[in-house]
This record gives C-alpha cells, sequence and structure tokens, in this order.
C-alpha cells in the first residue's frame, strides 16, 4: 500500500445529522490511484453516508463532516459544496438507480456530460456507447421505462460522461438478475483498467464486491472494524460467517446450529 | 360566418399571449414543482417596465429587450431573496410565499407607476386591422401572436438542446441525482425565475398595446391558469395548446354566451371548461404522468 499514491484519503472523520445524529465515528479510508477499493457492511453501519461525506451530497440532508479531514488528490474537500467536488471529479452513483425518469437515455448521458470542458460531447457519448453497446440500441427511450438492468447502465453511463478521476458506486448490484450484476461489474472492471477510473464500492453482496476489489474496508455502526486484502479477508472467520454465510468447514451453514447470541464478533471485543 | 371566424382568429391571437404567460408558468413548475401564483405580478411588471423604457424615448424593440434583461435581473433577486432560503421545505410553503410574494409585487407596482391606467404613447402598432379575405386582423394581436411563437420555438429549442436545458429538466426530475452531477439547483432555480419573468414580461408588455397598462394586468397570471393546467403543468407545447384553447373558449364563451348569461361569462367559462377537463385527464394534455415500476 506504501508505495501507491492514494487518490482519496480520508482521516478519521465524524459525521453528525442535524448537529446531533452521530452517525460516523472515526472513519479512515484510503483508495489508491486507479484501484478499486470496496466498502462492506450490513444495513445503517453507514456506508451510504460516507460516500455522501466524500461526494458532499451529505449537505443536502443536513449533515456535516464534524472532525477528520477528507482529502482528494491532496486537496481538502469536506467543506467543499457538492457542485465543487463534482467539478474536481469524484461522482457519486447514487444507489436506487436514479435516471432521470422523463428523459431518453440519450438526454440522461448527456446531463451529464454538463461539466465536460474538454472534447465534444460526442466523444462522451461514443465511449460509454463502447462500453454498454445496449444503451445504443435504448438511447432514445425514456429513462424511466427502460429495465433496471438498462436503468442501471444509464446511471453509471452518466457518471462517465462526466470524465471522472473517481467514481463512488452505492449497491449497483440492487434489485438485478445476477446475469445483469455479472455484465455490469464485468464492464466496471474494465473502465477501471483501460480508464483509469478509481472505485469506492459499496456492496452488499459481500462475495462479489471481494472478487471484484482487491482491497475493502468492514464498517459497523458507523466504525471500519476491519480492512484487509479481499484474499484475507475471504479466509476470515469472522468474514465468512457474518456475511459468506459459511461454517469453518467452508459449507452451507444450517441456520438451525446458529447460535448467534452466543457467538461474538472477534472485533468487538 | 364571418362572426364565427372573427372570433376564432381573435381567440387565437389573444390565445398566443396567453401561451406566452403560461411558459413562465410551466418554466418554474417544470424545474422546482413550484406553482408560481405571483405570475401575474411578474406579467404587471413587464408591461410597466416596458411601458417606463418606452415614454422615455427608447424603441419598442429596444425596450422589450430592456425588459429581458431586467426581467432577468429581478428573476434572480427574488429567488435569490424569497426563495432560495426555502429550498428543501415542503412545496406547499413555497406556493404560499409566491401568493405573498404577489401582494408585494402589486404593492411595489401601485407604490412605483401608481394605479392610473396608462397607454403606449405613441401606439406602437396602429389600431386599423389589416385583412386577410373577409378576415380583419388586428395588427397588434398578429404581433402578439408571431413574436409568442418565435419565443416558444426558442424555449423548445433551448430545452431540447442546450445543455442548460436539459439539466434543468434534470433538476425537476431528480434534484440530488442531478446534483450529484455537478447540476447546481440554485443555479437552475434561479435560471427558471429568469426565464419566466422574461416571458411574463413580454406578454405583459404585448397586453399593455392592447388594452393599455393598469393593474388588472396582473389579472390575467390567473386566468392563465386554466391554460396551464389544460396543457399539462410540466409541458412547454401543452402551454401552447393550453394557452390558445383558453384564449378561443373564451373569444367563442363571449361572442356567442355572452347574451344568455350576461356579465362576466367570458371570464368564468375557462375555468368552468378547466373543472370539466380535468375530470377525465388529471394531468392535464401532456403532463408528466408519474412512472411507476411495478
Amino acid at each position: 500500500m506504501e508505495a501507491v499514491e492514494n487518490i482519496l484519503s480520508i482521516n478519521n472523520i465524524e459525521v453528525k445529522y442535524h448537529e446531533v445524529i452521530l452517525v460516523l465515528k472515526g472513519v479512515s479510508i484510503e483508495v489508491p490511484r486507479g484501484g478499486i477499493v470496496a466498502l462492506l457492511g450490513a444495513n445503517g453501519a453507514g456506508k451510504s453516508t460516507t460516500l455522501k461525506s466524500i461526494s458532499g451530497l451529505l449537505k443536502v440532508e443536513v449533515g456535516e463532516v464534524t472532525d477528520g479531514a477528507i482529502e482528494f488528490e491532496g486537496v481538502r474537500i469536506h467543506k467543499k459544496t457538492a457542485v465543487e467536488i463534482a467539478k474536481m471529479g469524484i461522482i457519486q452513483v447514487i444507489e436506487g438507480r436514479r435516471v432521470f425518469e422523463h428523459l431518453t437515455v440519450e438526454e440522461n448521458l448527456k446531463v451529464g456530460a454538463h461539466l465536460r470542458k474538454t472534447g465534444s460531447v460526442r466523444d462522451g457519448l461514443d465511449l460509454v456507447y463502447h462500453y454498454f453497446p445496449r444503451l445504443l440500441q435504448k438511447r432514445s427511450e425514456v429513462a424511466g421505462f427502460v429495465s433496471g438492468g438498462e436503468q442501471q447502465m444509464t446511471v453509471v453511463g452518466r457518471a462517465l460522461m462526466t470524465e471522472p478521476k473517481l467514481v463512488l458506486l452505492d449497491e449497483p448490484s440492487m434489485g438485478l438478475a445476477p446475469m445483469l450484476i455479472h455484465e455490469i461489474f464485468n464492464i466496471l472492471m474494465k473502465l477501471n483498467k483501460e480508464e483509469r477510473i478509481s472505485i469506492l464500492l459499496v456492496e452488499q453482496n459481500v462475495k462479489l464486491a471481494l472478487n471484484v476489489a482487491p482491497y475493502a474496508y468492514v464498517m459497523e455502526t458507523g466504525r471500519i472494524v476491519m480492512d484487509d486484502t479481499s484474499e484475507k479477508l475471504k479466509e476470515n472467520e469472522d468474514i465468512k460467517d457474518f456475511y459468506l454465510g459459511l461454517s469453518e468447514k467452508g459449507k452451507t451453514k444450517s441456520f438451525a446450529e446458529v447460535k448467534h447470541y452466543k457467538r461474538r464478533k472477534r472485533w468487538l471485543t | 360566418m364571418e362572426l364565427f371566424f372573427m372570433t376564432l382568429t381573435t381567440g387565437i391571437m389573444v390565445g398566443g399571449i396567453y401561451a406566452l404567460v403560461a411558459l413562465g408558468w410551466v418554466l418554474i413548475f417544470k424545474c422546482s414543482g413550484v406553482l408560481n401564483l405571483a405570475m401575474g405580478e411578474l406579467t404587471l411588471i413587464g408591461a410597466y417596465v416596458t411601458l417606463s423604457f418606452y415614454s422615455m424615448g427608447v424603441p419598442f424593440v429596444l425596450s422589450i429587450l430592456c425588459t429581458l434583461i431586467i426581467g432577468i435581473v429581478l428573476g434572480i433577486l427574488i429567488e435569490r431573496i424569497f426563495l432560495d432560503k426555502l429550498i428543501g421545505e415542503p412545496i406547499l410553503a413555497v406556493i404560499m410565499v409566491t401568493v405573498g410574494l404577489s401582494f408585494f409585487l402589486k404593492g411595489l407596482v401601485g407604490f412605483i407607476w401608481g394605479t392610473d391606467t396608462r397607454v403606449f404613447e405613441p401606439a406602437i402598432f396602429s389600431l386599423k386591422p389589416f385583412t386577410i379575405g373577409f378576415l380583419k386582423i388586428s395588427i397588434v394581436y398578429f404581433w402578439s401572436f408571431v413574436l409568442a411563437i418565435v419565443l416558444f420555438l426558442v424555449f423548445v429549442a433551448f430545452f431540447k438542446y442546450t445543455r442548460w436545458g436539459l439539466s434543468m429538466q434534470a433538476t425537476a426530475d431528480d434534484e440530488t441525482a442531478a446534483l450529484s452531477l455537478g447540476v447546481s439547483a440554485r443555479f437552475v432555480y434561479a435560471a427558471s425565475w429568469a426565464i419566466a419573468f422574461m416571458a411574463a414580461g413580454v406578454g405583459g408588455a404585448l397586453l399593455g398595446n392592447i388594452n393599455g397598462v393598469n393593474i388588472s394586468i396582473g389579472y390575467l397570471g390567473l386566468l392563465v391558469l386554466p391554460a396551464v393546467v389544460l396543457g399539462g403543468l410540466n409541458s412547454v407545447p401543452g402551454a401552447i395548446v393550453g394557452g390558445l384553447t383558453i384564449g378561443i373558449l373564451q373569444n367563442f364563451a363571449g361572442t356567442y354566451l355572452d347574451g344568455f348569461f350576461p356579465g362576466g361569462v367570458k371570464e368564468i367559462f375557462p375555468f368552468a371548461f378547466m373543472a370539466v377537463f380535468l375530470l377525465f385527464k388529471p394531468y392535464g394534455l401532456w403532463g408528466w404522468i408519474k412512472i411507476e415500476r411495478m
């Protein structure tokens, strides 16, 4: 890790909503340039909040980074507005496939080109259609009516149109068929390799995330409780038990045997 | 028969002006979801500003251009002073603020320009109508109509082909998602108010040419409401069709029904029509129907 330059480093941030509700209690994450990092955890662990505090969308929800710092390419960004942050090249793909329903697929993509300075919109569109050929077929259809997978492709393509340096992906697999998930993640990995886009990935699908990202963080109730390479995390007993649903022998676990009230997570001491 | 066609053409021409004001209304709704009940007052101010420039000896076309610029400035000011703080508040609160705004602006107009009816002097368009076949068309109406159509085309092109137009529509659809792509909602709102003020201002200026300028132009804003609702609150073509329909209906009601129901049927009829129409098409002609996926 030391040898690689970090594009993003989050240093021990604390986030409060409405000035009282403490959601993140000291989160530190590093994303190497050109890398993929996964952020795992159960519902309500604070994964989405972490992404929003990076992209600045937190302010829309009356949240604030009250302590710590977020640095992007060496610049402190946690006091900047969402628009400024987007201009710097950090784009969050919000969870839940938020397409602009009443615009066509291509118009959706064009909105992504809003900040584009260099190159024409046409180049951007060509690039998106190169990676998502399916969108080319659907370009003039109203985005609210295309399938879930195509909507996910639209929002990822839309983010791609901004020429991002770092993409924050919030549960891109949510509610999609396994085949489609596979297709989308293949494209994401290709984008990472060929376009050198760094990715911070939030996923509930731990198995998938550990296969895609070489390094991962595990969050629980507003804290990072574990971080390691995916290889090691896959071997970790706790991860296997709580997130992968495997017992020590590597077999599928029977719920009859689970006495989770007795079994303590090791990291909670 | 001649009376019928006369009524029809007058209706279409007046409808053109309604369409223009309706456009402003639609724009604000489209971008921010706010029903701007101060639209009539924006029209009123537009009329007075144009009149003031014209009285100072500025040529009419130039006065209109100046009104456009003042409209942009005032639109942004209103948005920044009154509405910016309300972003994220319930939409009803914002709508109520526009009601308050309408009283404030009306008072302001009375304060600055007084309440007497003033006219454009010398008259810009000759009052003599020109004739096509057996149709007599008043020149004022004709140019108002043309201007409305031109502005309509400009707006459609703006929304369809420009970056900002698309971004404004995107913000209307999903503000947070638009923000995540770097589209500033505050800028979009300010821009929509500026453009709405422009449209309303030009509408007001044209109307002022026809009937003279006084505080009653403000009521036109309310009269345009059926036009907007008819077309669908967020459809630009809807505003045009709605405006024309209301113009035509109003004139027909005035010509043919006034004999039976004397006194004001002309003003009431569009509202009655709107009520009945909404029973059958609750979203208006081309309003956005909420897309729900199963």
